[in-house]
């Protein structure tokens, strides 16, 4: 018996071996291409460690191709659309529970289903028209239509689960609705704003496909930056993997740090999605 | 904001059918301008001949009849439906024995599980980046790795033959955490009692996951399905950032075929059009599937009865 309970151990050790090392050794081999000098990228075998690190890379990166400007773009265009759809989305999520108006989903729901390059066309030629091509608010609000939804769908699941009691007894107290929302209803669903918060982030700083047809030279964010960087200097891979390593860290780290949450607002709102 | 406002009677005490039109109108506002603005106007352009800087002329379905007379998009097709085929069937399998395995206990789970949904919230161009360095035939890790094992090297990305299942892997080591995420949810709301009295019944661990653990957590299986697939059709950047559609056009999914022919070729009437049928393929998948799990569903309680 003691024999079948290790078995089953080793069963179970390997099998989390199996799931986990795809991920785990993907990003080790990322981390080991960024610290490699070019000689070491292309040596056969390859090599995991090298000999001499080459942090050049990651200096290379931070002095060159406007970086900075790049990185604060993303901080722009990702702040904004993330406050903004705070602002629009939990009021809106608190009305729509409140109201029970759940036909009015289909929306958030058409928007989860519709391609993100459906939006692009004719919101660039209203860009073109309007002639706010060349800053970055042509960016901001067509990341609103990735952040918006997110904001929306996921309060509207957490006001849901809040308790009515304690806004009706407000109410009888003669408190109005927006002192309700403002003082009751909203300091108790903090962690859903924390989970639309960070969910809404993420998918905004990972956001390619908006940011190669919107984003001029000056205009880019970091994943558009990262994507003209491979056809500039095809073979130069230390720099390249530094790049893109520093592009996703903050992602990662959020993942890391706040994965309760993600986890929480992914499986609450896919359940609710199907 | 406040207009809106003004134009509904003022608040009253009668708490029981409030307003809370107010907390809405924001988002009505937002909502009309990049979402249901953009869809109007895509389907009235795709009735248009309209190429940038060209004067516009209505032409009707014109758009719409040249679909199926156009090979790319045929092509294009026949791509997106294989790599959403493969891009749902492999994560979900393997996300459910993941899910399977995450509901055991374990040290240090909770890390490890951060550890396995990165690869999902990782930024995809960046990811797409490093991958395109280990499918390099020459210097790429996976050759090497092959060789480890005995195998010949591949083409990967750059071979038409290999493309899509190249980029399916990709897609796979992406989005199997979501699948292992929803699947999870499902194990843990199982209660424990039909595994007790089936272990007392003598039932080995593999019966017990196909009779009792299989049937209960099949609707969200279900459920993670129609999201992979809603997904792996509008699969974008990780194809655009390796192969943009390569070689040749082997990997040309609609998406990116309608990426070239409104932003590359600025044809936007056609554009229009594709992104229409795009979104009526989609939800007619969608609806192909909810009509299965029905069928099934009606199947399973008449074979019960």
């Amino acid at each position: 018996m003691r024999l079948r309970a290790l078995l089953s151990n080793l069963g179970l050790a390997l099998g989390v071996f199996i799931i986990v090392s795809p991920a785990i050794l993907f990003f080790i081999w990322m981390a080991s291409l960024s610290v490699k000098m070019e000689i070491d990228n292309a040596s056969y075998p390859p090599v995991l460690i090298p000999a001499q690190f080459a942090w050049e890379n990651y200096a290379s990166v931070f002095n060159s191709n406007r970086f900075t400007t790049y990185f604060f773009n993303s901080l722009i265009v990702t702040g904004s659309a993330t406050l903004l759809a705070l602002l629009i989305g939990v009021p809106a999520g608190y009305g729509i529970a409140r109201m029970q108006a759940h036909k009015s989903t289909i929306v958030v729901l058409i928007a989860r289903i519709t391609p993100g390059l459906s939006y692009l066309i004719p919101l660039f030629l209203l860009f073109q028209w309007v002639g706010l091509l060349g800053t970055l608010w042509p960016q901001i609000i067509i990341h609103l239509v990735v952040t918006v939804p997110i904001a929306i769908w996921i309060m509207i699941g957490y006001f849901e689960t809040t308790p009515m009691e304690l806004e009706e007894a407000a109410m009888i107290d003669g408190a109005t609705r927006w002192q309700v929302f403002r003082h009751v209803a909203l300091p108790i669903a903090k962690p859903g704003i924390a989970v639309a918060f960070i969910l809404a982030i993420i998918f905004s700083w990972n956001n390619f496909v908006f940011g190669i047809v919107l984003a001029s030279r000056g205009t880019r964010t970091l994943p558009v930056a990262v994507y003209n960087m491979i056809s500039f200097d095809q073979l130069s891979w230390g720099p390249l993997a530094a790049a893109a390593l520093i592009v996703t860290l903050p992602v990662l780290l959020l993942t890391v740090f706040a994965q309760r949450q993600i986890v929480a607002g992914l499986t609450d709102g896919a359940v609710k999605g199907g | 904001m406040s207009e809106p406002q003004t134009a509904t009677p003022p608040p009253r005490k009668a708490w029981r059918v409030p307003s809370y039109w107010p907390f809405v109108i924001p988002a009505l506002i937002v909502v009309a301008g990049i979402i249901v603005f953009p869809w109007l106007f895509t389907i009235w352009m795709s009735m248009h001949e309209w190429k940038v800087g060209a004067p516009t002329t209505f032409v009707g379905l014109a758009n719409y009849i040249r679909l199926p007379s156009d090979p790319r998009f045929v092509e294009a097709v026949g791509h997106t439906i294989t790599y959403t085929l493969l891009s749902v069937i492999l994560p979900v399998i393997f996300g459910t024995f993941a899910a399977v395995i995450f509901h055991q206990k374990f040290p240090f789970r909770g890390f490890l599980r951060g550890l396995f949904i990165m690869p999902m919230m990782a930024t995809p161009v960046a990811v797409a980046l490093v991958w395109t360095m280990m499918f390099h035939p020459q210097l790429g890790v996976l050759n090497y790795i092959l060789s480890l094992f005995g195998l010949p090297a591949e083409l990967w990305v750059f071979h038409p033959g290999s493309v899509i299942p190249s980029l399916v892997m990709v897609e796979t080591w992406q989005w199997t955490p979501l699948v292992m995420l929803i699947v999870l949810g499902g194990l843990s709301a199982i209660p424990s009692e039909p595994y007790e009295s089936a272990r007392i019944d003598g039932a080995n661990a593999w019966q017990m996951f196909r009779y009792i653990t299989l049937p209960l957590i099949t609707p969200f299986i279900f459920v993670a399905s129609m999201i992979r697939m809603i997904d792996a059709v509008k699969s974008f950047d990780i194809i655009f950032a390796i192969t943009q559609g390569g070689p040749g056009s082997a990997s040309e999914t609609i998406n990116l075929y309608l990426y070239s022919v409104a932003f590359v070729y600025y044809d936007i009437g056609y554009g229009s059009a594709i992104a229409v049928v795009f979104f009526v393929l989609i939800v007619v998948l969608a609806a192909i599937m909810l009509y299965m799990r029905q069928r099934l569903h009606w199947n399973q309680t008449g074979g019960a009865a």
